[in-house]
């Protein structure tokens, strides 16, 4: 019972990454009819954004300490942040270790803007040429957004750890009056819950918003939407930044869970294709529904009872799904008939 | 213009003469001189073959910055490094028996078609008379390979698995870094003395030719100081989130979590790891703790102040104070403002070690080389006294033992050392199981 718990945990948290990836891949192509392979890049750059306060937060002061060497046998250079000369050690030091969190605010700003470039730059020229044009110049993007990531920043995995206050683990199972052990890790529930709310923000956006309800209907019937004086086109870009920004603060948020490198991005891209394949091309809530039920199904899959019986399962289990799904189900779980019919 | 006259024969001719064509330098260059590639004019090629893209790109960058430094102190450039402090003076800083040593590189990628066809390209097209680097044991068995048919030899670079000395052995290989079975039997003292002989370990395993074999190695070293082994679950390569790994070991009554991982996995795994508090656990009235058999400064580097007071092994670390390491830390430092790795400080030695055992051999024919390398003993080089032994080309020489460092002073003191590993420790005899199978074969001079 306790691994089971564990695994749909661990199993919301995988899909928390992937329903927020994919929820901007189909944003985009929900508004825009683009299929966009360099929103990994996105979420990668995300993550990135969160390295890059972590460094600008740490820019330092540099002191000679002769009584201590370097690997040369140098004296020492002693690096003061200038953040800690400024607001003193604890209140700087917490300013530097809350990096991650406020990387968001930086993340907000630079992800839409990425996004809007994105679009207005490059996107806008292959809205009507065909899928696989889209699919090349997009992941040709990707490539290049990964090289100068890595020109910039290294091939090396980068630490980037959430605040102290979240280190360490919840006994979930001390709450559940559970005798065994079920601890999980603070900054994952905080990543679950995170994502809950980016994703309910998007749908309360588009749900509730006079913006959301014009975006909606030209998603419906762009010309007709047109047709009545309104800029759709400038909506949809704004909905493409929006995008941009969800994966963006999907990798913001994910830095502290395993160091951002700069193939981070390749690494979810394929798996989120399957996710918004399976939700349903276009569907919102069936990225969503796709992304934390192939979570789940994964984390299961790399249970080691069920991969005594099925060995290898949790490599191929997605790929078995999107199969089952798309053999029974063609549109997908929540797809419009017509989507990518054509 | 129309291509309609290319038929299928056509093409295959074509193809045919291209190819010979390709072939005829490395061919003639071979009948001057009885062996591939032999130097004619005043200088010589080494070919380095690193990933410079990839997973492992950091790790294969640092490699090519030592081989650079390797090759300028062969040419009498810079303060000459490990050469000062080498035992054998067959060096004299004026090239490889008096030809200026200059230097291509490949792009492995850390895939072994595409480290072959680098391998290939530099020693056909030009004219590399050995091959030096890589970053994978699958790579280093692939490269090995194509330098025994084509009649190089290839000195393997960061190559950990038992099986390129054991049963993928060739007799144009050579692989100065240690493996599975030395880091296990370097390890397994220290962790009897640090943890006791009743505990119980629970194994992650990257699933592949390096995890399996450093899985089984260092659990046939824990199981014969009384260890037991709770599990040993294979993690694909491609995994990046380990918590669906991590969250059982906490139910399974292990004590130990040992990570065969590499890389960017090990990275991974460790970080899941320790977000599961796992090292604040206690279980069987024992701490818990996690042990990563094969360490890196790079890896170190990448998991941050996770690494903090985990048990490791190393080749080699730029900490050590005999004279050789002194040198080498001091020439990498100045030119590069950073320590090496342990994999820039094999590929280095490596280099030298090629270039004198072809001015000992006063020749660069392989089959000179292989016979000035086999059995030779030296010191200078780090990790003490060493020997090239020639049952099965594998270096042997003290290995050390190293924990995360707890209080960093600086951003490179990542690592401290725990043990050094007497050579006698790891020692194995050639036929050892975990060896076994394979055979060095002749050495293959290429005409």
């Amino acid at each position: 019972m306790d691994a089971i718990l564990l695994q749909i945990l661990n199993g919301l948290d995988k899909g928390s990454a992937y329903a927020l990836i994919a929820l901007g891949l189909t944003l985009i192509f929900g508004t825009l009819g683009v299929v966009n392979f360099a929103h990994g890049a996105l979420f990668m750059i995300g993550a990135f954004c969160a390295v890059t306060l972590q460094r600008i937060l740490n820019i330092s002061t540099v002191t000679i300490d002769e009584t201590k060497k370097d690997f040369l046998g140098r004296p020492l250079e002693v690096k003061t942040p200038v953040v800690e000369s400024w607001f003193g050690p604890d209140l700087g030091g917490a300013i530097i270790d809350w990096s991650v969190p406020l990387a968001i605010l930086l993340a907000i700003p630079v992800m839409l803007l990425i996004g809007f470039i994105m679009e207005r730059g490059l996107i806008k020229h292959f809205y009507k040429r065909p899928h696989a044009d889209q699919i090349l110049v997009t992941f040709g993007l990707a490539i290049v957004l990964q090289e100068i990531i890595k020109a910039w920043y290294g091939a090396n995995p980068i630490p980037t750890p959430a605040p102290d206050v979240f280190a360490g683990s919840l006994d979930i199972g001390a709450l559940l009056g559970l005798d065994a052990v079920l601890a999980y890790p603070y900054w994952r529930l905080i990543y679950f819950a995170f994502s809950a709310l980016i994703i309910g923000l998007v749908f309360a956006f588009l749900q509730f918003t006079t913006f959301g309800m014009v975006v909606r209907a030209g998603m419906a019937d762009r010309e007709t939407v047109g047709l009545l004086g309104i800029d759709i086109d400038r909506r949809f870009t704004i909905m493409f930044g929006i995008a941009a920004a969800v994966a963006g603060l999907a990798g913001v948020m994910y830095a502290p869970i395993n160091s951002p490198n700069y193939h981070m991005g390749m690494d979810f891209l394929v798996l989120s294709f399957v996710v918004v394949v399976v939700g349903g091309m276009g569907s919102m809530p069936g990225a969503v529904l796709a992304g934390f039920l192939l979570g789940i199904l994964e984390s299961f899959a790399s249970m080691n009872e069920i991969k005594y019986f099925l060995p290898g399962i949790d490599q191929i289990i997605i790929y078995l799904v999107a199969i089952a799904i798309l053999l029974t189900r063609p549109r997908g779980l929540m797809g419009r008939k017509g989507v990518m019919e054509d | 213009m129309s291509f309609s006259k290319l038929t299928r024969r056509g093409l295959i001719k074509t193809s045919a003469v291209a190819g010979a064509g390709l072939a005829l330098p490395t061919y003639l260059r071979a009948q001057e001189s009885g062996f591939t590639n032999a130097p004619t004019g005043s200088t010589v090629t080494l070919g380095f073959n690193v990933p410079q893209t990839g997973p492992y790109a950091e790790e294969g960058l640092d490699e090519l910055r030592a081989q650079e430094l390797a090759v300028q102190h062969l040419n009498g450039e810079g303060d000459g490094g490990m050469m000062n402090t080498f035992s054998s003076k067959a060096l004299k800083g004026n090239g490889i028996l008096g030809k200026k040593v200059t230097f291509v590189t490949g792009d492995t990628q850390t895939k072994s078609d595409a480290a072959r066809a680098s391998a290939q390209s530099m020693i056909q097209k030009d004219g590399a008379i050995m091959i030096n680097g890589g970053s994978s044991s699958g790579v280093a068995v692939a490269v090995q390979d194509l330098c025994q048919s084509a009649g190089v030899i290839f000195m393997a670079g960061l190559t950990h698995a038992n099986d390129t000395t054991g049963k993928d052995k060739k007799a144009n290989g050579f692989r100065h870094f240690f493996n599975a079975y030395m880091s296990a039997a370097a390890l397994a003292p220290v962790l009897k003395a640090e943890y006791g002989t009743d505990r119980t370990a629970y194994h992650l395993t990257a699933d592949y030719n390096w995890g399996w074999t450093q899985q089984e190695s260092i659990q046939a070293a824990t199981e014969a100081m009384g260890w037991q082994t709770a599990n040993n679950v294979l993690t694909p390569l491609a995994t990046t989130d380990f918590s669906s790994y991590i969250a059982p070991v906490l139910n399974s009554g292990a004590d130990v979590l040992v990570l065969n991982h590499y890389g960017g996995n090990m990275v991974n795994s460790l970080t899941n790891a320790i977000q599961f508090d796992l090292l604040s656990k206690e279980v069987n009235g024992k701490k818990m703790e996690i042990v990563v058999p094969l360490y890196s400064e790079l890896m170190a580097a990448g998991a941050g102040e996770n690494i903090k007071g985990v048990l490791g092994s190393m080749n080699w670390n730029w900490q050590l104070q005999d004279e050789g390491s002194k040198a080498f830390t001091k020439s990498f430092g100045e030119k590069y403002g950073r320590p090496p790795s342990n994999s820039a400080h094999t590929c280095y030695v490596q280099t030298l070690l090629y270039a004198d055992a072809v001015e000992r051999a006063g020749s660069f024919n392989p089959c000179a080389v292989v016979e000035a390398l086999e059995g030779f003993e030296f010191d200078g080089m780090g990790n003490g006294p060493t020997l090239y032994r020639a049952d099965d080309h594998q270096c042997f020489k003290d290995v050390l033992v190293v924990r995360g460092t707890e209080n960093p002073t600086t951003e490179y003191d990542t690592l401290e050392i725990v043990e050094q590993t007497p050579v006698e420790q790891v020692t194995y005899p050639p036929d050892h199981p975990l060896f076994a199978g394979g055979d060095l074969g002749e050495c293959n001079p290429g005409a």
